[in-house]
């Protein structure tokens, strides 16, 4: 596995990255569950792109800072990240919270952007379509409602976590609840706010997503006015991890097209 | 030591067989169990238990909140509070709730509290607790922000109470221009007896005793074991603060039944100890310790405590803890005894109705404990005390 680990400071914050690859910034936004490992799409896009992965603020071994009490709070950290990195033209990848925290970054400011994807993105709500309520469900119920395949689920359970593990999944948790318990998984204002987004916009979902409904996939593609929609079969909540190889092939193949 | 009647209300009508269907009696079990005309009966049935109690000569009556659950039919305790604050004459009436950080705007407890005292001429004890995990599931109040949002609102009521208004609060969860809460407390110098019932914790405990507040630490349904050790902790953060704790700050709420005989009180309590331990109480860990209702660390001791013994409390098994009084009077007074004078509490809060127990078992519990048991308690505790 070529990456490599390092801990920066930024606003006060120690921040946990992973970095490997050469090519043109991929900016990797984790979903609720974190970025522990360096996964199989990130070893593979590693091969085109210079992939940075961090762990956010209050999720993994990074630290928790006293600032952090919303979506907001974490957009404009990432802003603050970017320019730190001295990154320009990002490519910016985010699964799940990750997607709407790409999001909430880009209708703030995308001159370093180059592109955007959202995977499966928390961040709106279309009234009637429901989310999952993953902070109802035990670690079972979890594992089999993020994947399609319950092959995934299988292997996720087979192994409990460590007391350690276990720490970092509650923390991961309660970073999440503090992002997202209410108004329950999105930000009342930013579907308003969506159309400023500019860049190329690939919008990415498993039709068979239990945690947020391939259904609100229109929605954001209606949203931002220069995205496309590809949607997944036989897919869960984490394309990523799911269906790697179609994902890894959708990602690299947009950014392609829509770098000159 | 005082003597207080503490009441849950539970829907005991409920259906029993509800948990073949459904794993909770909180936030998702559907309303529809509940029929109004039960209801009302039960409403007025515990009304006139609470009301018996001041008869009785017990020191005070306690009334609960919980939301969107059968095991506790107050989510509004005022509501209660001010129906008993005219029918009774001599009691003490603990409001415990309220729930704090469920509110966007703290300021109705200060006035509600407030109307209560007044009405009762100072009889009001106000209760202040963060509210089980299961109610913030049932109002969508954010976990994460538990604790910040309890302790803002516990500033601002302090504020409204003992600070000439209008005054300004400037908080981060809650602002307001003009705090001037009309009725002021009936109990002004300087507020009601502020009491806060937990479930055991150690950061509400160095809340608690410090020397600004030395407020009435109140361990709910917790072992012998526990009881005594977050006593001694509270006894701990005093004498570090440089003062001692007196009995009046530490109190204890527990489940009891006394009968003729230790044999008869097991085999009337049974059943309706084993509904409110297996049926009323049942919740997964999901719905009981939401993200931020308690530390990280805290939470994985829970959890790994819970793989440990994964087994369904009894009779047995909560009497064997101490979790649960019950027996003959001379059973229950020898146990009380000996478990005041080992832990120093100043407060007993008993539930004389728990689960299912119907209104003549409750009376009679009442009755023996009130006339065999609190007597010599008295007794022996002002003789200690003198």
């Amino acid at each position: 596995m070529s990456f490599t680990e390092s801990t920066e400071t930024i606003t006060g914050c120690n921040v946990r990255f992973m970095r490997g690859g050469k090519g043109a910034p991929l900016l990797f936004l984790h979903g609720s569950s974190g970025a522990a490992r360096w996964a199989p799409f990130m070893e593979k896009l590693a091969e085109s792109y210079d992939v940075i992965v961090p762990e956010h603020p209050g999720f993994g071994a990074s630290g928790s800072p006293e600032w952090l009490d919303g979506m907001s709070d974490l957009a404009f950290f990432y802003l603050d990240v970017i320019d730190r990195l001295g990154l320009d033209k990002v490519n910016l990848v985010g699964g799940s919270i990750g997607g709407w925290l790409a999001a909430e970054i880009a209708i703030r400011n995308e001159t370093k952007l180059n592109s955007l994807t959202v995977v499966a993105p928390a961040g709106i709500r279309v009234k009637g379509l429901r989310k999952g309520d993953v902070f109802m469900w035990n670690a079972e119920a979890t594992a089999r409602n993020l994947f399609h395949d319950q092959a995934y689920a299988e292997q996720m359970l087979a192994t409990p976590p460590s007391k350690e593990g276990l720490e970092v999944i509650l923390k991961n948790k309660l970073t999440t609840a503090k992002l997202a318990w209410e108004p329950r998984f999105y930000n009342p204002d930013l579907h308003k706010w969506l159309h400023r987004i500019s860049v190329p916009t690939l919008i990415v979902w498993g039709d068979d997503d239990k945690i947020v409904p391939a259904g609100y996939g229109p929605a954001w593609q209606e949203l931002i006015p220069n995205s496309r929609l590809e949607i997944i079969e036989n897919c869960g909540h984490l394309p990523q991890i799911e269906k790697s190889d179609r994902f890894v092939q959708l990602v690299d193949g947009f950014i392609r097209e829509v770098t000159r | 030591m005082k003597f207080y009647f503490m009441h849950l209300m539970p829907y005991a009508d409920l259906d029993l067989s509800y948990d073949e269907k459904h794993d909770s009696a909180w936030v998702t079990l559907p309303n529809t169990y509940f029929d109004p005309k039960r209801g009302h009966q039960l409403y007025n049935r515990y009304l006139d238990e609470l009301e018996y109690a001041d008869q009785l000569g017990f020191d005070g009556i306690c009334v609960n909140e919980h939301h969107s659950n059968a095991y506790g039919l107050m989510p509004i305790p005022g509501v209660m509070a001010g129906a008993l604050a005219r029918r009774t004459k001599n009691v003490k009436i603990a409001i415990l709730g309220r729930a704090l950080p469920l509110l966007n705007n703290p300021l109705t407890v200060a006035e509600e509290f407030a109307m209560v005292d007044n009405i009762t001429g100072g009889r009001l004890i106000a209760g202040m607790v963060r509210g089980i995990g299961a109610e913030y599931h049932s109002w969508g109040v954010n976990p994460a922000f538990s604790h910040e949002r309890f302790q803002e609102a516990h500033d601002l009521i302090l504020q409204a109470w003992t600070q000439a208004g209008p005054s300004i609060f400037e908080g981060k969860h809650y602002n307001f221009e003009y705090v001037n809460v009309w009725p002021r407390v009936y109990q002004d110098n300087p507020h009601p007896p502020i009491w806060i019932p937990s479930q055991g914790s150690s950061e509400t405990i160095e809340w608690a005793a410090h020397p600004d507040r030395k407020y009435t630490y109140l361990q709910t349904f917790a072992s012998v074991s526990t009881v005594a050790r977050y006593m001694k902790m509270y006894k701990d953060v005093a004498a570090g603060y440089g003062y001692e704790a007196t009995e009046d700050q530490l109190g204890w709420s527990l489940p009891l039944y006394v009968a003729e005989t230790d044999e008869i009180a097991r085999r009337e309590a049974r059943e309706h100890i084993e509904a409110f331990l297996q049926k009323f109480l049942r919740m997964p860990m999901e719905m009981l310790l939401p993200p931020g209702y308690t530390s990280v660390k805290s939470m994985v001791g829970a959890l790994s405590a819970k793989a440990g013994h994964s087994m369904k409390q009894t009779i047995d098994s909560v009497i064997e803890e101490g979790k649960f009084i019950c027996g003959s009077p001379a059973t229950v007074r020898e146990k009380l005894e000996e478990y005041q004078a080992q832990i120093g509490f100043g407060h007993l809060l008993t539930l004389l109705q728990f689960g299912t127990l119907p209104a003549e078992l409750t009376r009679k519990n009442m009755e023996i404990y009130s006339k065999e048991v609190m007597p010599y308690l008295r007794n022996v505790t002002a003789k200690k005390a003198a």
